[in-house]
């Protein structure tokens, strides 16, 4: 009956495998009218005029919307994005006009008839660009947005957020350094690339119910979108999500789902359906951040670090969305999980003229992580230590506290010494860093550290129902979107365990629909299985004292006296005396037609504890409920030849706290390393003089391909955190955060030159072997 | 403009109204409500529309359905029980779902055509679709369990 741990296939997996799981494009009903987006070819320029009048002619038209007809501004922090362009476009692929036609085609067709005329502006294409001194503004206007007070957006310049760490004493620090290394470090922006497009559908009933059926990670956010920025009362938004199809961070924002309704209002409220294309979902809709990272750090000579001074320059694009959330994500563990007891931090991040930037997965630890453990490698060198050594000495502990001075105990931080032991011996460190194998290629090592924790909000919560079926079997309500991670399965295993129960018997509903589904914050963070698992025990235990209550009055004893397993309630002292759920969970009946009781509803709840705001000037504030750690290492075979290299093995050690589902993890971490590789070794956007993003297709934004993979090898240790379900903490994102950094210390091992600048291609290896230009600041 | 084609699907004979220009991937999923077949680029760079048509694999995206007129077409809706649905279950070689169907009609048509296939043969076809979520490592699983069991 125990099946916490176990690897059990995931509750969908039968409607996965024979095509009938549906996803939000695949719904679609007859009468239904398709929306397209007419969007910037340019990335900075005035609108000067919009003529719609030809395409409001062509066939199949039922209505046209630019900017001028929805005149509000979104954003999570700073509410600047129009909905569509208003006065100027700030980049490529911006929406700027909106059709609904009765078919897909002819709405694209009609897209291509609307003339706009622009008046280009100096664009914003760099962290440098954005902070030179008189920058083109990529919001003039931004003292007229509306915030929250937790955002600090520096007026007249570029800057979205600044957040600032002031931790011990710099002087200090730096006095008890006997040796500094300083650089530099990039990455362009990049994209989730889930293979599900975003897609919405939007319906205005004549009573007023706004229903929305969206590919999101956030529906409860959507839901309070629609009622914030249309009046909509809260009780009339229905958001609905089936099964998404990957979302990794990019489906947390919310813009399409806005679109649509615009779309539906547009047409008396009849169901209208927006469908990201594929160059949509590149550059339209929001990317994964890139970042100009300067690192300084300081070290005695027997390898103590004792100063950390970090810069990050995110670079967000045109909107701020969650890109200023991201950039304090940044500073407030810019360190790693490493004990630094002098840092100094300044995390800016920029409005640019690239597509806006949200979350993504890893929320700015991937980010983060990268410069810092080039840098950690570069000092261990400079110090003559193994680069293994140097992080041993230095990994953080129960007791140490975060660069945002959040005090770190037994359980709310995993074990990075021994995660990182564990990778040592899995990718045979012994053997040697470098070695010379056949043909003159050359094997190399490279390994990371990384942690992470939620940052999310300090009264995210998430609330969870079970009812019973009449033959005593369980459903489960939540509000957790299954984007692939397997929650939901998780779910169950945790309700299966509690009841001691066949997880046959647990039914989870899958689709997300926050009309009846109690809410859950949001499906992100690798925070689902602890807020909603903590929430479903909650339940479930409601339910037992339910049950336990009942029983009592039956079997003639104390609610304490009896347990519940193997679908009975049983008496602790005789397990014979005992009475089927079945004949409880919706009433009790007695022979002669009596009934007590009724039906057993199970309610749990949780909400994030002891969370706090970040003080603005020092960074002082606890962010999230714990820090997931890990160590991670990767083989390569380098030839020096044609600067080419072949992926040979990755390794992921974490600590996980409890593993719940072993498969599951595992593949959660493996789906990270190649997520990871692929932002390692080859994804990034890149842009022509005119700001144009130039891989929009999958033909050119190249992925990790089948075959490519080197051997994963994972493993978890499990240090418990007291308050997560069975003693977890989340691991969906953990894969991804140290693989870029493991590659860049193996490959500038090989190369003898420090690689500093994602992605590391061929070509890129070879012009920092030549000496060119590093770093774009 | 819409005109009535025949296409033979999953062994059926199916009318269904479609435009000249329409792709056999908008036939199956708008006309015939077979979404099992998904849209991931139309542009045949991903693979998540694959069908399987006369034995081999084909991107569904990127071909008329008129061109399908006259031809067995197999999508994922007509397999039933395949071992290679069977080793994606035990091998959890998918998370989302959302590329699974393309890759497990590739697979079918792979294993169908070169029941003993070596790793190059596999790579060379399995290297027309993309998943995002996995590591490749559980579909190399799949598709060997499978291959191996036939040979």
């Amino acid at each position: 009956m125990d099946v916490i741990g176990k690897s059990i296939p995931r509750i969908e997996a039968e409607d996965k495998v024979t095509g009938r799981a549906k996803y939000t494009a695949d719904f679609s009903s007859p009468g239904m009218l398709h929306a397209k987006l007419l969007t910037s070819p340019h990335a900075h320029a005035r609108i000067v005029k919009i003529d719609t009048t030809e395409a409001k002619k062509a066939p199949g038209v039922r209505a046209i919307v630019t900017g001028q007809d929805i005149p509000i501004r979104v954003g999570p922090h700073i509410q600047g994005r129009p909905l569509l362009a208003i006065e100027k476009v700030r980049h490529h692929g911006e929406p700027v006009a909106l059709v609904v036609a009765d078919s897909e085609y002819q709405a694209k067709a009609a897209c291509k008839m609307i003339k706009v005329e622009y008046e280009a502006i100096p664009m914003v294409l760099s962290a440098a660009d954005a902070l030179k001194v008189n920058p083109s503004l990529v919001h003039p206007n931004l003292a007229s947005y509306s915030k929250d007070n937790k955002v600090h957006p520096e007026i007249n310049t570029n800057v979205a957020n600044r957040t600032k760490i002031r931790k011990g004493s710099m002087e200090d620090g730096w006095k008890q350094s006997e040796i500094i290394v300083e650089s530099s470090f990039f990455f362009p922006q990049s994209d989730h690339a889930a293979m599900e497009t975003r897609c919405a559908t939007a319906e205005i009933f004549p009573n007023g119910v706004v229903e929305i059926l969206t590919a999101s990670q956030a529906p409860y956010d959507v839901k309070k979108l629609i009622h914030d920025h249309f009046f909509v009362p809260l009780e009339k938004v229905h958001v609905k999500v089936p099964l998404v199809g990957g979302g990794f961070g990019g489906k947390a924002a919310v813009q399409l789902e806005l679109l649509a309704y615009i779309a539906s209002r547009a047409v008396n409220g009849k169901k209208v359906k927006l469908a990201n294309s594929r160059e949509e979902d590149f550059m339209t809709s929001p990317t994964h951040i890139g970042l100009d990272a300067k690192v300084k750090m300081g070290a005695t000579k027997t390898g103590q670090i004792m100063a950390a001074e970090i810069t990050f320059y995110f670079i967000g694009g045109a909107y701020s969305d969650e890109g200023v959330d991201i950039s304090k994500a940044a500073a407030l563990n810019c360190t790693g999980p490493y004990k630094i007891d002098n840092v100094w931090c300044d995390s800016l991040c920029l409005f640019t003229n690239h597509t806006y930037a949200t979350s993504f997965r890893g929320y700015a630890h991937i980010e983060l992580t990268f410069p810092i453990e080039r840098t950690i490698d570069l000092m261990a060198q400079k110090l003559q230590m193994d680069p293994i050594d140097f992080r041993l000495k230095n990994v953080i502990r129960p007791g140490d506290t975060t660069p945002s001075c959040a005090e770190l105990t037994q359980s709310n931080i995993g074990d990075v010494f021994q995660c990182l032991n564990r990778a040592k011996a899995l990718i045979h460190w012994e053997e040697g860093q470098k070695t010379v194998v056949e043909n003159e290629r050359i094997k190399v090592k490279g390994v990371s550290c990384f942690w992470k924790t939620s940052t999310s909000s300090t009264n995210a919560s998430s609330g969870a129902v079970i009812t019973f079926n009449k033959d005593g079997s369980i459903n489960l309500s939540c509000g957790v979107v299954e984007i692939g991670q397997g929650t939901k399965t998780t779910l169950a295993q945790i309700l299966a365990q509690r009841f001691k129960m066949d997880m046959g018997k647990i039914h989870v509903m899958m689709d997300v629909n926050t009309e009846v589904n109690p809410e859950h914050w949001k499906t992100v963070a690798s925070s689902s299985t602890y807020m909603v698992g903590n929430a479903v025990l909650r339940a479930a235990e409601d339910a037992i004292q339910q049950i336990c209550r009942l029983a009592s009055s039956v079997l003639l004893c104390n609610p304490e006296d009896i347990d519940v397993a193997e679908g009975k309630a049983y008496l602790k002292s005789n397990p014979k005396k005992s009475l089927y759920l079945k004949d409880l969970v919706h009433g009790y009946q007695y022979q002669n037609g009596n009934a007590i009781g009724g039906q057993v509803i199970g309610r749990g709840s949780f909400i994030m504890r002891h969370l706090t705001h970040i003080d603005p000037s020092t960074g002082k504030g606890i962010p999230g409920p714990s820090w997931t750690v890990g160590a991670q290492a990767v083989e390569v075979i380098f030839d020096p030849k044609t600067y080419t290299y072949e992926l040979k093995k990755a390794v992921s050690v974490i600590d996980l706290g409890k593993v719940l589902n072993l498969m599951g993890a595992t593949g959660q971490v493996m789906g990270g390393m190649s997520m990871g590789l692929g932002f390692a070794t080859r994804e990034g956007f890149t842009y022509n003089g005119e700001g144009q993003v130039l891989d929009t297709q999958f033909r050119t934004y190249k992925m990790m391909r089948y075959g490519e993979q080197p051997e994963y090898v994972v493993e978890f240790i499990e240090t418990p955190q007291i308050d997560g379900p069975y003693g977890a903490r989340g691991v969906g994102e953990h894969g991804t955060i140290g693989i870029a950094p493991a590659l860049a210390n193996a490959l500038s091992l090989a190369v003898e030159v420090p690689l500093n600048k994602l992605p590391l291609t061929p070509e890129t290896i070879w012009q920092t072997k030549r000496g060119e230009s590093n770093d774009s600041l | 403009m819409n005109r009535q084609i025949h296409l033979n699907i999953n062994g059926e004979e199916k009318s269904v109204y479609i435009r000249n220009a329409d792709t056999l991937l908008t036939a199956l999923r708008e006309q015939l409500g077979l979404t099992g077949a998904k849209p991931g680029c139309e542009n045949g760079d991903c693979g998540a529309c694959t069908v399987i048509i006369e034995g081999m694999p084909q991107k569904s995206c990127i071909m008329l359905a008129v061109e399908g007129i006259g031809k067995q077409i197999t999508t994922i809706e007509g397999l039933n029980n395949t071992p290679i649905q069977q080793a994606f279950l035990e091998k959890w070689a998918f998370q989302c779902g959302y590329c699974t169907s393309g890759f497990i009609m590739n697979c079918h048509a792979l294993m169908e055509k070169h029941p003993d296939a070596e790793d190059v043969v596999v790579e060379n076809w399995l290297q027309s679709n993309i998943c995002r979520c996995t590591s490749y490592q559980e579909i190399k699983e799949a598709i060997h369990s499978v291959l191996s069991k036939n040979s």
